[in-house]
């Protein structure tokens, strides 16, 4: 791969330190210009085009494929079937680590889904593969179809979401709702949703002898290329996978699908290059969603309005096959506190791809149902919403009792109610109106998303030009990896952010770990920090051990990296060139590695957390139903803001997110077949940019000592919760009719004129 | 994909006799026709692309008051033409409240009104449907069908035709040119599109070769420019096809309704006109009552096709909000947000 070439930043902006400036993304004008290489953007020579056949029916088995056919067809160069395909080191069924969830390969004829792919079809030409694949006209034995939230017998799961407990509780949530003044009991839904990431999932597979070469997109490079190793019993050291750019990944390309192992198969199988790109309606089934979900809140509260217990069971489905369960109830583990709180999970098994982390696992899903319940409580109280969550702000983590590393969330509740003018708002529903007559809501919601921190590696180098480099498998979902982490790069080793050479998005480089979690910026950044401090310290070695230095004496401790220079901290007029350093010191240049860890200790002391406040206005049409959403602010506490730029993007994002899950996301499936009706963008529905309203993110400022040495929480998910749920409530305000199931439909609201 | 051929004729005589072939079909922007064949929905053998015959992306007033518009003129070059968004604003509005800026620029006249159904089951090609497969079943009818018909449905096929486009040129009594094997005719809009009853396949009058080379609004559609609108309820603001819609177009003589036209979208197998609506309408003032009557009328033969039946409700109160809009005057400038019940809101930036 080329080296890429960024853009430069703007040299006004500077301050000294690249963090906290708000770059705009060094990759943009690549992107802007086309020339910035996705994985399907690949072409070695020779290459062929690799079509899935997926099946239509979602339980059953295959009985036939008119392999015959798709061969006849011109251009096609080879079917791969169960019965004709290269054999695979290991059995896909078998899971070698938690993070490995089973995939079809077509090591059976089994369908256990729809869209589960039953054959590739390679050919010269897409459009031959993609009618190859046609000509394939499967036949099925068909078995009933597992569909919805009742489609069997439920069972608690050993666990939900990364480990978590299926069920928690502190306190007697039995007495606390018999002791209470007031209760609610409310049961909501939740739709399956699919991540719909705008790249499609893509896979350019090349193998030379035992070398495999590989594009594609991936959250997760070293967790890709393990398990493509094991599938495949190919060496680590001779597979290398780019993945510069991703067009969206949302947890769908976190971990190694099904289709991109088929892609490379294909390539072995055709001993030629293979390009294999699911459709749109292909990613509906082998790459992951968001599991729909029945919560059902039961609160109390005494007569001041003080929670008495917190109840919040969440009913899920996972596949037939294997293990993914929404962890939705733990979102009441954290926000509000309660003498008396208990969470807990059940599943049915149903005939769909295996569920899968989705942008805010759980905390959505749970968000929108919590704050819907936590708004109904405040109304059964005749309290104002806002001052419900106050009166129970949770000083200390609710069911561990561990004190936050940093909460901030006051202030989030505080800056964002006085932007956006929460204190106008009516007590009642259905009060207020705008000019034209339309029923205007205000509605609020609380964010909160944990600060997670994953494992990474990073390598720095300063060379002897008195330039840098800085070295780590990092992913750039589209969220601004290639420009946050530059920044904290540049800052590492004390450089202009043009003279450090950050290089990241392949698996050759250290290891980053997985951009997920909203964890990415915090661990591959706290690496990079590291990283550029050992090079800094060995640096300082050179010039302070040597005599002829003006450094000399300062010892490790006494000197400060900038600007590309080392000055000694206790007298600014004595420094030294990391150049001239070099070139005395007669080396080319110096290289450290740094690695990025959670602080078991710190973990075992503080909650950590990131917070937030949002606040929404919609209108709503009296008397047809319709809903817009005109009016959004979110106040964010997240520790340490890298590049505002960037982070507001991110949580504009996640409202919009947020928005699309109170108001348009669902696949709708069809309740007998299991398939799914709506698998395109067209009738999937998401905002689009004519539904967002003006949006108004505050940053608000927080110093976290413990969560990592540079302070980061992240902010890819928190954007979503809270938001949902504050739509919800406003619309409940706009309208005085509670809407339990979601998105919100326009025949809830006809109820009533 | 299927190999097809791809044929592009010189002249519309060629066209036609091209077309009147079996298993052919003609491409225009292929804004429909494209996905269904990405979807193996429609596997034509040819197509028979009209894009480059001459004058049919014209746009005519004729002699005697009648507008006639090529079938060719994009959705969104009519839409802009300011002329005619000022003498039929309602078809103006419907045409930009539908689908996407891009498809719009993109979209034909002629296409529009040949545009295919949206129901799930009719793309899914694993789904029984009566409308794809004859004589294989309607999928539809036990499914997942909340957008589905409520009036003119069939046992076979409750599916709807989903142009806003067509919903006010109903209304103003559109007229249809057609060039085919046997020369060329014109018919009404009305007699365009068909019910399913058990024949959900045979979707309009057209015979293999027709040819739609025009649509022209008569004369007397010019009377309803002060008192017209389309109102379009959809699950978001842009690019959503319509749950229902209404165009609403009113000739107000001394304070009561000389003349009534009404059509509904998104409720049946082709736009629908509410004729005993008009009928009630005609020569009372325009009043909230007589709105409500009219709406009961137009919906007196409604019923459910599934879970749907919220639909009807809604199409009441759409028809009384279009003739309410439409007695109120047309706007001097069509919405930032065309048809939506938000026109109103200030400061919306454009769908």
């Amino acid at each position: 791969m080329p080296e890429l070439n960024l853009t430069s930043a703007p040299a006004h902006l500077r301050h000294g330190s690249s963090i906290g400036q708000p770059l705009t993304r060094r990759d943009g004008v690549l992107k802007v210009k086309g020339q910035a290489t996705y994985a399907a953007d690949n072409h070695p020579p020779g290459m062929l085009f690799a079509v899935i056949a997926v099946s239509s029916i979602a339980h059953g088995r295959v009985t036939s494929l008119d392999v015959a056919a798709a061969k006849r067809h011109p251009g096609v160069v080879d079917v791969m079937t169960p019965d004709h395909k290269p054999e695979l080191a290991i059995d896909p069924e078998i899971k070698t680590n938690p993070f490995v969830f089973r995939m079809e390969v077509l090591q059976s004829n089994e369908v256990r889904y729809a869209n589960q792919p039953i054959a590739v079809v390679i050919a010269e030409t897409l459009e031959a593969a993609t009618e190859g694949a046609v000509l394939l006209a499967p036949r099925y034995e068909i078995l009933p179809a597992l569909v919805g939230l009742d489609a069997g017998e439920s069972y608690v799961p050993p666990v939900v979401g990364v480990g978590n407990p299926a069920e928690n509780h502190h306190g007697d949530v039995a007495a606390g709702l018999a002791s209470a003044d007031k209760q609610i009991d409310a049961t909501y839904e939740t739709p399956a949703q699919y991540h719909n990431a705008m790249e499609p999932h893509a896979i350019v597979a090349h193998w030379n002898g035992d070398n495999l070469q590989i594009d594609m997109p991936t959250q997760g490079l070293m967790l890709s290329l393990a398990r493509v190793a094991e599938l495949f019993g190919v060496a680590h050291d001779n597979i290398h996978i780019r993945s510069p750019f991703l067009g969206g990944g949302f947890g769908s390309k976190g971990l190694m699908a099904g289709p991109p192992a088929l892609g490379i198969m294909a390539a072995k199988l055709a001993g030629r290059p293979v390009k294999l790109v699911l459709r749109r309606e292909q990613m509906y089934g082998p790459v992951g969603h968001r599991a729909p979900t029945r919560q059902r809140l039961r609160i109390g509260a005494d007569a001041e309005g003080r929670l008495t217990a917190l109840d919040h069971h969440a009913r899920t489905v996972s596949s037939t096959f294997d293990d993914f369960y929404e962890p939705a109830a733990d979102a009441s583990h954290t926000l509000y506190a309660a003498p008396a709180i208990r969470t807990s999970h059940d599943a049915v098994r149903v005939n769909t791809g295996t569920p899968l982390f989705m942008r805010a696992p759980g905390e959505a899903t749970g968000s929108i149902a919590l704050e819907s319940a936590i708004d109904e409580m405040a109304w059964a109280c005749g309290m104002d919403p806002l001052a419900f969550r106050l009166k129970n702000y949770a000083e200390v983590e609710p069911i561990t009792g561990k004190p936050f590393s940093s909460k901030a969330l006051r202030a989030c509740y505080d800056q964002g109610a006085a932007r956006f003018g929460w204190a106008e708002r009516s007590l009642q529903p259905r009060q207020m109106r705008d000019d034209a007559g339309l029923l205007v809501g205000w509605g609020m919601g609380t964010a909160t998303f944990p600060a997670l921190m994953f494992q990474a590696e990073a390598r720095a180098t300063i060379r002897r030009d008195g330039s840098g480099a800085m070295e780590i498998g990092a992913h750039d979902m589209g969220q601004g990896a290639w420009t946050a982490l530059a920044q904290i790069a540049a800052d590492a080793v004390g450089l202009d952010i043009d003279r450090v050479n950050f290089k990241a998005g392949t698996s050759d480089l250290p290891d980053a770990g997985i951009a997920g979690g909203s964890a990415h910026t915090a661990t591959a950044g706290a690496a990079i920090h590291s990283a550029g401090a050992a090079v800094i310290a060995k640096l300082a070695d050179l010039a302070t051990n040597d005599e002829r230095s003006p450094l000399f004496g300062a010892g490790n401790t006494g000197v400060i990296a900038r600007d590309g220079r080392l000055i000694r901290r206790d007298d600014e007029g004595r420094s030294e060139s990391y150049a001239g350093i070099l070139a005395r010191a007669g080396v080319a240049e110096v290289e450290a590695r740094g690695t990025g860890a959670p602080n078991p200790a710190a973990m075992e002391e503080y909650a950590m957390h990131a917070h937030g406040a949002v606040f929404a206005e919609v209108k709503v049409d009296p008397e047809l139903g319709q809903i817009r959403v005109t009016r959004m602010v979110g106040a964010f506490a997240a520790g340490r803001i890298v590049n505002p730029h960037l982070v507001k993007s991110q949580l504009f994002g996640g409202m919009i997110w947020g928005q699309s899950f109170a108001l348009h996301e669902e696949a709708i499936t069809d309740r007998r077949s299991g398939r799914i009706m709506n698998a395109n963008l067209g009738e999937y529905h998401i905002p689009v940019n004519a539904d967002v309203p003006p949006l108004d993110v505050i940053t608000v400022e927080e110093h976290d000592p413990h969560v990592n040495a540079l302070g980061i929480k992240g902010v890819g998910e928190i954007g979503i919760t809270g938001s949902a749920g504050a739509v919800a409530n406003a619309v409940w305000h706009a309208t005085g009719v509670r809407v339990r199931r979601f998105p919100i439909r326009i025949e809830d609201l006809l109820t009533q004129t | 994909m299927k190999q097809f051929d791809y044929v592009r004729p010189a002249t519309v005589a060629e066209a036609v006799a091209a077309a009147a072939q079996p298993g052919a079909t003609y491409l225009a922007a292929g804004t429909n026709l494209l996905d269904l064949m990405k979807g193996n929905v429609s596997r034509p053998d040819r197509l028979v692309d009209v894009t480059h015959l001459d004058g049919l992306d014209g746009i005519e007033h004729l002699a005697d008051g009648s507008l006639r518009i090529g079938a060719l003129v994009s959705n969104a070059d009519l839409a802009h033409d300011a002329e005619f968004a000022k003498t039929y604003p309602a078809v103006a509005e419907a045409l930009l409240s539908g689908a996407s800026a891009q498809l719009r620029n993109a979209a034909t006249v002629g296409g529009n009104l040949l545009q295919r159904t949206r129901c799930a089951y009719f793309y899914d090609t694993a789904s029984r449907c009566n409308k794809r497969e004859p004589g294989s079943g309607c999928d539809a009818r036990d499914g997942e069908n909340r957008t589905h018909a409520v009036l003119g449905w069939s046992e076979s096929c409750i599916a709807t035709h989903p142009s806003d486009f067509c919903v006010p040129l109903l209304a103003l009594d559109a007229i249809i040119e057609i060039e085919g094997p046997k020369g060329r005719r014109e018919i009404a809009l009305d007699e365009l599109h068909r019910l399913p009853g058990n024949t959900p396949e045979r979707e309009s009058a057209l015979e293999p070769g027709d040819l739609i080379v025009a649509v022209r609004l008569p004369p007397a559609a010019r009377g309803f420019a002060a008192h017209a609108r389309y109102l379009k309820v959809r699950e978001r603001t842009s690019y959503a096809f319509a749950i229902v819609s209404a165009a609403a177009a009113l000739r107000i003589e001394n304070g009561k309704i000389a003349e009534a036209r009404l059509a509904l979208g998104g409720v049946a197998a082709k736009p629908w006109r509410a004729r005993a609506a008009e009928d009630v309408l005609k020569g009372v003032a325009p009043t909230a009552d007589a709105f409500q009557e009219a709406a009961w009328r137009a919906l007196t033969d409604a019923k459910p096709s599934g879970d749907n039946a919220y639909k009807i409700e809604l199409a009441r109160r759409i028809v009384v909000r279009a003739l309410t809009l439409a007695a109120a005057g047309t706007p001097a400038r069509i919405p930032a947000l065309p048809a939506s019940p938000f026109a109103s809101t200030s400061g919306a930036i454009h769908a």
